[in-house]
């Protein structure tokens, strides 16, 4: 009886917990999300029209708009980038471990605290060279631009991204047996065929891995916008968590908010599923 | 391997190592101008945002650290993190420790799959509803992150933990109940000691992920005396937008206590982000 017991009361207060303050949570933002509740006061079931008037709402489709566009630009490019400093990273280099170092350290700084010191960076810093310069184009700040401050957030978002992403390639890199680059060698291989026949595709994987992690986090994109841009300029820059946050406890759209976080979530949901889907297909 | 292929390559990698130090200037280029915005006085940076300083103000971290309530926040983060990571180490552990040993029965199964499928939902789908919640407990505050952070990496957690556990061999859970130790001494005598590599790795997850965490202290804590550094940061920035000097000790400050810990433990956290990372 005793080992019977041991193992369920280890689990049942975690579990408890994760039902509490997750599973408790999504039901009750379910719930609101059929409802007109704005956070405060009464409110009444209105059924679905919460969800009917999302599909219309243009403040809407823009956020998943630029939130997907962002997450998949931003992805692609810190696997493209890290992966080429990865493999650069693993060879006979000098300087190995202090390069290392600074290039990982974007992960350990507060995403916050990187996006102020951008800001400043986007609209002083490079604005004063380009008032220097006399050039037209430095002289704005990027983040002042409607059509183009999400450049802005895809590139701090990149630059942090990197530093991890660029340590699980390293490791996937230095995981592939120096023999078959030694085979490669005698082959009369040069760099860039070692690359693109030999690192590339032993390390796939590992591109898997970064993939479904990065579009997971930048899917999720908010302490950056709320330090570089705040949403704007207008609302240019909104992304989903920003505008659930914005919109659900500030503007009185508790339930209305609500019923986007269940479509962002379907969302999330669905992106994950066709990731699990490809990758499994690749596996077999 | 013939000599020229060997001179050919150890010159290409002094290129290649130009090459890099040049691109870390993309990283070390911000840190430069965040430590040097930081002790200019007003007139220095408006003569040039680039230059180094021509006298150094160490003054403004005194003013920083009084108008953000340095210290307090510090010790809030040191708190949370602290209590967060020592907590979430040792129960999420166990969990994993209970499932792991118990996979081949279906309720363990169950609760396995029940946990894990938590693993993609982001915090922004449950903010709303939790802020209700924790109001309605009066949880809203410093203390109620305490069990959300113990309890949101759980998914993730127990699948590493899980995966680790499989290379531990049950034979030594079987020699210590033969033994009559019960499963808690079991697992707090014999195995928790052997995790030693999967809890290091989850400690400093959990640790990166608390410390410069933004959205959940932002959500949860409204009293200013409960601010985490992270906290202070955006509310600071909200009313001295202006004064670029006074911001940007501020954010020296904010990112030294990290930059200590990665200056004297770095190699760690480089493995255990890789370790973490390619498990998921």
């Amino acid at each position: 009886m005793r080992r019977r017991k041991g193992p369920i009361l280890m689990v049942f207060p975690g579990v408890v917990l994760l039902f509490c303050f997750m599973t408790v949570p999504a039901l009750m933002g379910m719930f609101y999300s059929l409802t007109d509740y704005r956070g405060y006061g009464g409110w009444k079931f209105i059924g679905l029209s919460n969800y009917q008037n999302l599909v219309k709402d243009s403040s809407i489709l823009h956020s998943y708009i630029f939130t997907l566009g962002f997450a998949f630009l931003a992805a692609i490019l810190t696997n493209m980038i890290s992966l080429l400093l990865a493999a650069a990273l693993t060879q006979n280099i000098r300087l190995k471990g202090f390069l290392r170092g600074v290039f990982f350290l974007p992960a350990v700084l507060a995403t916050i605290v990187i996006g102020y010191v951008f800001n400043f960076i986007f609209s002083q810093a490079i604005t004063s060279i380009g008032k220097g310069l006399h050039n037209d184009f430095l002289s704005r700040s990027l983040l002042g631009n409607p059509q183009w401050a999400w450049v802005a957030i895809v590139i701090v978002a990149v630059w942090q991204a990197c530093a991890v992403t660029t340590v699980i390639y390293m490791t996937g890199i230095e995981s592939i047996s120096s023999d078959i680059y030694e085979a490669a060698k005698v082959d009369g291989a040069n760099r860039r065929q070692v690359f693109w026949r030999i690192t590339l595709p032993l390390v796939m994987p590992f591109v898997a891995v970064n993939m479904v992690l990065q579009l997971k986090n930048q899917l999720q994109v908010f302490d950056l916008v709320v330090a570089l841009t705040n949403g704007g300029p207008g609302t240019a820059t909104q992304s989903i968590s920003f505008l659930i946050y914005r919109n659900g406890f500030q503007g009185g759209q508790f339930a209305y908010q609500s019923a986007n976080a269940v479509m962002y979530f379907v969302l999330i949901l669905f992106i994950s599923l066709v990731q699990m889907r490809l990758f499994r297909s690749r596996e077999n | 391997m013939d000599i020229k292929s060997n001179t050919i390559r150890r010159r290409s990698n002094w290129l290649l190592t130009v090459f890099l130090l040049f691109c870390s200037l993309t990283v070390l280029i911000p840190m430069y101008i965040t430590l040097t915005t930081a002790v200019k006085d007003r007139q220095q940076s408006a003569n040039s945002l680039w230059a180094l300083p021509t006298s150094w103000h160490w003054d403004n971290f005194s003013r920083a650290i009084a108008e953000t309530g340095f210290w307090r926040a510090l010790c809030n983060s040191l708190l949370l993190t602290a209590i967060s990571v020592i907590l979430a180490v040792l129960t999420n552990s166990m969990v994993a420790y209970a499932i792991a040993r118990n996979m081949n029965r279906k309720g363990y199964k169950f609760v396995y799959y029940y946990i894990v499928s938590a693993m993609f939902i982001p915090f922004s789908i449950l903010m709303l509803p939790l802020v209700k919640e924790m109001s309605l407990l009066g949880l809203d505050n410093l203390y109620g992150l305490i069990p959300l952070y113990v309890i949101y990496n759980l998914p993730f957690n127990t699948m590493f933990y899980v995966g680790y556990l499989e290379t531990i061999p049950t034979s030594l859970d079987e020699a210590a109940m033969l033994d009559g130790a019960n499963t808690w001494q079991t697992f707090w005598r014999i195995i928790f000691p052997l995790m030693g590599p999967a809890n290091a790795t989850v400690a400093i997850l959990q640790t990166l992920w608390v410390w410069n965490d933004f959205m959940m202290p932002l959500v949860m804590i409204s009293k200013q005396n409960q601010f985490t550094i992270p906290l202070t940061q955006y509310m600071f920035q909200s009313t001295f937008n202006t004064d670029y000097n006074l911001s940007f000790s501020s954010y020296t400050l904010a990112m030294i206590p990290m930059l200590i810990v990665y200056l004297f433990a770095q190699k760690q956290i480089i493995g255990g982000v890789a370790a973490g990372s390619v498990k998921e």
